[in-house]
This record gives C-alpha cells, structure tokens and sequence, in this order.
C-alpha cells in the first residue's frame, strides 16, 4: 500500500502471516450441519439459561437462551429442528461446556430476512435489537455488543474504531467480511455511531490485505447517506499484536489507554468488523446472531476454505464438509496461532467467537522442550504492554508467582509475542497465567 | 498428547490421525533457538582463532582445542553427575571454552586451559544451576583462577608475533626464550615512550594492533576481526550496542581523562586497541546470562566495566583490567535490572 501507514510503536512480533491459504478464497456458505451444540455461555458474563427443553420444536432464529440481570447475550437456535436437551459440549478453553443441542429437520428451509430503514428507529430501538439478537464481540473476547454500546451518562466519547486488522496469521473471516460486505461494515458503523451520538469512525487494517481497504474505501466513497458522518480506513503496518484493543487504538488514534480503565476513558469504543457486520444484520435485517464466518486452514486440511458456518455446528463436520484432514495433522487450534487454544478432539462445536480452525501439521507447529531463560531480554522487546515476561517466569518456576505484580501482569493479555520469540521455547505465556492465578490466590487469603 | 476422544471426531478422521499435541499458545514460534544463538557467536569467534595461528603459532590452536575439549568434557561430566539433560549440543560450553582459550597468553602450558576449563564450567557455570543460573562469566573465572595460581605463566607467557608464516617456530620452545611484553605493560610500567620503541610509530602501532599483530592474549589481539564479529551479532540483533558502545567510549573518555601525564593527554584510541578491550565489549560484557537485561541498565553496565577496566590499568596492580572489571560488573547485574525497568504501555498515556 502506498501513503502513510501507521503501527503501534512499543514491541510487536511478525510471525510468518501464512494468509495465503485461504485470502482469496471467497466466502461459502457451509450447508446445515445435522446437529448443532449451542454452548450456554458463547460470551463474557453469565451463561444463558436454556428457554427450551427437550423435544421442543425450534425454527431457525428462535431464542433458545438469555441472561437475566447479568452480563450475558441472548442465544438463538442456528437452525431448525427438534431439541435434543442440554448436553454437555466440549469446549476448548473450560473443556466442557452446558450446551442446548438441536438436531436439524432436514426438510426445514432457510429463513430469510428482509432489510428495513434503520434510521427510523430511535437509540433505544437500535440498541435493544443488537442486544436482543445476541451480538457478542467476534474477534474472540465476546463482550455482549449491546452492554459496550450502553455508557454511563458521564462518559463522553468521540471516535469509534473499527478492527479490521486481523493480525493473526492464517485467519481471514475478517479480511473476507471486509472484502465482500464492506457496504454492510460501513451501515452498521454509522449504526454504532447514532447510538454513541458521534460521527467520527476510524478502520484500521493492516496494509497486508489491500482488497479489503480497497473495498471498504470504495463503499466509504459510493455511500450517498453520510449524513455528516465521517469514516476512514487507515491502513496499518503489519505488525502483531495489532488487533488487540490498546494496540488498534493506538494505532488509528494515537491515544494511549491508561491502565485499569475502559477504553472508553479515552473517548474510544472499539468493535470488530464482523461484530460490525452482525450489528447490521441484526438491526437491518433483524437476523439475529446464529451465524459466522470462520477461517478454516493449515495444511493439515484437505480444502482450506471461509465459511459461514452456523453456531454450534462441529469442527468435526466443518473437517468433512471440506474433504477430512490430511495424514500429517498434529494439532488442532480453535483460533489463530497466536492465542487460539489446541483441542484434543473435533467434537467441539462453534461458538459466536470462533473466528478459525487450523489444522496444522508438524512442520506448522512448534513441539520443542523449553529450556531455562538464558536472560537474553528478547522478550522484554516484543511485549506490546512492556512487561517482563523473563522475570515473571523465573519467579514462578521459583514458587514466588504471587510476587509478580510488580511487572505489571495485569495489563497483559496474553497475545504470546513473548513466547514466540523465546529461544529457550518458555511457554511464558502460561507462566504468566499461572502468575495471575497465584496472585488471585494470595489476595483471597 | 493425547488420545483424541468423542465419537464424531473418529468417525470423520481418516486413517493417520490417532492423536493431536494439545499445548498453551502460542502455537507458533520464531526460529531462534539458544543452540542458533550460540552457535552463531562460534562461528563469529572463529576468524580470530584462525588469525592467531599466524600472528603466535599453531599452539593457539592446540591451546584452544583443549580449552574446548576440557569445557565439552567437564559440562558433560557434570550434567551427567548432577542428573541434568545433557546440554553440550547448545554450544554454551564451546563458547565458553574458546573465550577462555582466548583470555590467556599463546605461551601457556597446555594443562592449563584444561584445569581453567574445569573451574569455568564446572564451580561457576554447573554448581550455580547451569546455563542461565551463573552469576559470573565462566570463562573470565577460569581466567582469574589461573592468573591466581599460575600467576607467572599467566602474565609471561607473552609471545611476539612471528614472522613469514612460520607458524610452528614457537613449537617445543621454552617460552622464557621468547617471552616479551606486552603494549599494555610497557605502557604502565615505562609510559608511551617504551611502546614507542619496540612497536614503531603511532600510525604503524594503530594499523598492526588493528589488525591484531601485537603481543597479547591468544584472541584478543584482532581488533578488526572481533569488531567485524560483533558487528554481525548486532546486525542478527543477536546482541545489542548498548554494552560495547558505552563500554568502549568509557574506556576511550576516561582514558583520554586521565592516562597522561597531565589530565586530558591520554590516548584514547591506544587503550581501546590493546589487551581485551574489543573481545570484552563484544564478546563477554555481552554474555546474556551475566549481563543486564534492559536497554538503560546495559549502557551503565557498559560504562561501569569501562570505568573500572580504566582504574585497574591506571592505578591497580596488573596492566589490564578487562576482565576483573567485568566480573565486578557481573555483580551488579540483577540490581541493575530492577532499577531500571521496561517503560510501561499505559506510561505512555496522556497525562
């Protein structure tokens, strides 16, 4: 890309971005599976409690779960068909998950949904359809979409940024949304913007997928209802971990977030393109959140492909939907390599937040020992937050983990730059949980 | 790993697939391995070895071959004795063995570097925890060690450099026969004026110690060689400019400072030429495990290995200071690492 392009400037990484696989492959609609797992908590917060019960009959789009009082999203079927109860789902972070399952009617058909005028509805309209369909944040955390919208009176913010970057390797849903509804991503920005009372949207993309800015900056210049709002796509140097919250702001806006604060605190609501995306399906479409695309790649799958795939649907079909996987698979991370979590099966459903399964081989992966840090301080460059990663390793191999606040580990979020630059191969990131979990453990006594 | 579980996943795995590696993120890693590392900053030590077979004969080599061979040995041995994994493959000891090889006169015995190597891995490196648990750098122990109880050999064994290739004119000698001294002990012990007379004048004394053709240490001698190596490690961003660069202006200010006879006459460029102060800067002030860590705490590490390598040649007892400098340095270590801490993201917010 030509022009000025920004980055964050403190640390990052460039692991090997490995797009290629599947960047130009177009979106394709996965068929219905025959039965999806709907996990009970797709979101942070509480998990739903289940609306329906066993042998119920439901239609694609029916609320089958809600959180009451608590922080939580609302939980519809991905499909038509008959609920099989409430089982319990494997899940690659808690390893088993509550989860309604439905087994499909395959005479069912698709629903469809027609778009209204969005700008006929009030404030509290819009937000109550983007809470009442569920959107959660697609790009992993899942923060219900609708309680980030709702701020305190007192806070005032100015600038929405959008997250196009997408700085994991291997994954594409978002450069693909981007590519192929950039006149969707740019109404639901202006949706968010009516709500936050704003008119200033900022993307951020990394200068690594030039289609997508293309294409959002061709919808940005064909929109013929701006209505003063002004969006631009800033392109970003590639630089890992640029899609983390502290880092895309940074970067499309300069501002610096404190620690221990919201973004908010600076004036900045941050959301994901395909969070964007599903704001505008649920307000002008009215389609709830019961679909996603999900990067499926590595070499260890027979056709690497972006899929709309409906939530709950088994990574276990996804892998026969596209040919199975090839002999050489060693690990499966639901995810992309950076921070995705390795499963041990493929009966594990999709959630809201799965933005890729990778199917990696050996040669895609890294399987050494890890040895003892050497002290060489390469760590201490990549850490986006400036942490010390070293330290907190070598305190909690000492038994001392309740003793690293001091570096600060509150701030990290776990992005695993340090890991992987490591070259004793220390598995620093988990040290680092296992350091906050300590410290947990010390202040409850 | 693990066996993979759940029906589905069986049903659609083709033949192949019986288990998945299941680890934390990330799943990727860069290609750097401390072995890389290691090895790397060998084959950077190499030009000067090779060098030193012509500038003091083919016992550098034998020298340095059992230098390494008593540091492999002894890393092996005593992993082997303590039940730790076998590490030699790393390199550490390799590298280990060649600067200790290249910290002692070309003259020695060659018991000597064999018994330095033991004390260097051994008692500094092994009982200390191993590789990354050394406080002091293992080589510059092994060093201090023999100049402690050989203190004769280790400050006599100097060898002028020879001529017309004839690398095997040292062979079988006494070394008394040919001993001589060095720039840095002619300099302490009968001011410029010695060095002067037995090296030839400024511009030629500047060009032969560039290139490494003086008495002195078997490796350090190349100040050419071991800068053209260091510089590659900082371009590998194996190692960074902090330590060399402060470590080599101290010595070069502090020098101009206070090595004359009157303050501000001293010569600068002569001190950071002679004894080990380019082997030093590059290639042991840097050692990771024995250096500081963050960037501002490396530039006083640096400045502090350079004031008190200044100290110990213009008021100590021995002409050269490199090494105790760094190892008093190595002390200061940790302290320096949690004074100085990275800058924070969130330091970086408007106030």
């Amino acid at each position: 890309m030509n022009g000025d392009t920004a980055t964050f400037p403190m640390g990052g990484v460039h692991p090997p971005e490995c797009k290629e696989l599947t960047n130009n492959l177009s979106i394709e609609t996965m068929p219905n599976p025959s039965e999806v797992r709907l996990v009970l908590k797709q979101h942070a917060g509480a998990p739903c409690e289940p609306l329906v019960k066993k042998k119920d009959k439901v239609v694609e789009g029916d609320l089958v779960g809600s959180v009451e009082r608590k922080l939580g999203a609302n939980l519809h079927a991905s499909i038509s068909g008959t609920v099989k109860g409430v089982v319990n789902a494997f899940h690659p972070i808690v390893g088993k998950a509550p989860a309604i399952a439905i087994s499909a009617d395959p005479q069912a058909e698709g629903k469809s949904y027609q778009p209204v005028d969005w700008r006929a509805f009030s404030k509290e309209e819009l937000l109550a359809k983007i809470k009442d369909a569920g959107v959660v944040g697609m790009g992993g955390a899942g923060f219900p979409a609708g309680v980030k919208l709702t701020l305190r009176p007192d806070v005032k913010v100015d600038t929405l940024v959008l997250n196009g970057a997408e700085c994991e390797p291997y994954l594409n849903a978002d450069n693909r949304c981007m590519i192929e509804y950039p006149r969707d991503i740019i109404e639901g920005a202006k949706i968010i913007m009516t709500i936050l009372g704003i008119n200033y949207c900022g993307i951020g993309v990394e200068d690594n997928k030039p289609d997508a800015i293309q294409a959002l900056r061709k919808a940005i210049e064909e929109d013929t209802s701006k209505n003063g709002f002004k969006i631009v796509v800033k392109p970003l140097k590639v630089k890992y971990p640029q899609g983390s919250a502290d880092q895309i702001m940074q970067s499309v806006t300069g501002r610096v977030r404190p620690s221990g604060v919201r973004s908010s605190a600076i004036g900045i609501i941050v959301h994901n393109v395909g969070t964007t995306k599903a704001i505008y399906d649920a307000v002008v479409l009215g389609k709830p959140s019961y679909e996603r695309v999900v990067t499926v790649s590595g070499k260890g799958i027979k056709r690497p492909a972006n899929l709309m795939v409906k939530v709950g649907t088994s990574v276990a079909e996804i892998a026969d939907y596209l040919g199975g996987t090839t002999p050489d698979l060693a690990k499966v991370v639901i995810g992309g390599p950076m921070m995705g979590f390795a499963v041990s099966t493929l009966d594990i459903p999709v959630t809201k937040t799965t933005s890729g399964v990778l199917f990696l081989t050996k040669d895609e992966i890294d399987t050494q020992p890890y040895g003892p840090c050497i002290r060489c301080g390469f760590c201490l460059e990549a850490c986006p937050m400036g942490l010390e990663p070293n330290n907190v390793s070598i305190y909690v191999e000492a038994g001392r983990g309740a003793d690293t606040a001091q570096f600060g580990i509150d701030d990290c979020f776990e992005c695993g730059s340090c890991a992987f630059v490591c070259p004793s191969k220390r598995p620093l990131v988990q040290f680092i949980r296992l350091a906050k979990m300590k410290i947990k453990e010390s202040k409850g006594k | 790993m693990r066996e993979t579980q759940g029906t589905a996943a069986e049903a659609t795995m083709k033949p192949g697939l019986a288990s998945l590696f299941v680890s934390v993120s990330p799943h990727v890693k860069n290609t750097e391995t401390v072995g890389k590392i290691m090895w790397t900053v060998v084959a950077c030590l190499i030009p000067p070895l090779i060098l030193s077979v012509f500038i003091f004969g083919f016992q550098t080599l034998i020298i340095t071959l059992f230098s390494v061979g008593s540091c492999v040995a002894t890393e092996a041995i005593s992993e082997k004795l303590l039940h730790r994994p076998i590490t030699i493959k790393d390199g550490s000891a390799v590298i280990t063995g060649l600067l200790l090889a290249y910290v002692i006169p070309p003259g020695v015995p060659y018991w000597m570097p064999i018994l330095g190597g033991v004390m260097a891995i051994f008692v500094t490196k092994q009982l200390m925890g191993g590789l990354g648990f050394n406080v002091f750098n293992p080589a510059l122990i092994g060093r201090a060690f023999l100049l402690a109880t050989y203190p004769v050999a280790m400050t006599s064994a100097w060898l002028p450099p020879i001529h017309h290739a004839a690398i095997f004119e040292y062979m079988g000698k006494g070394v008394d026969a040919v001993s001589t001294a060095t720039p840095l002990y002619l300099l302490k012990h009968y001011g410029i004026g010695a060095v002067i007379e037995k090296f030839g004048s400024m511009s030629t004394i500047y060009g032969n110690f560039f290139v490494g053709w003086r008495p002195g240490c078997i490796g350090e001698t190349s100040a050419l060689l071991l800068l053209l190596g260091g510089l590659f490690l900082i371009y590998k961003k194996y190692i960074t400019w902090h330590i060399p660069v402060s470590m080599i202006v101290t010595i070069a200010v502090l020098t101009w400072i206070f090595g004359g006879e009157k303050f501000f006459t001293g010569n600068p460029l002569l001190a950071v030429l002679s004894g080990g102060v380019m082997l030093g800067a590059f290639f042991m002030a840097t050692d990771y495990v024995t250096s500081p860590s963050q960037k501002n705490a490396k530039l006083i590490f640096g400045a502090g290995v350079g004031a008190l390598t200044v100290l110990i040649r213009l008021k100590g007892g021995y002409p050269e200071g490199v090494c105790y400098a760094i190892l008093l340095m190595n002390t200061m270590v940790i302290p320096l690492d949690s004074w100085f801490r990275p800058k924070r993201f969130s330091e970086g917010a408007a106030k």
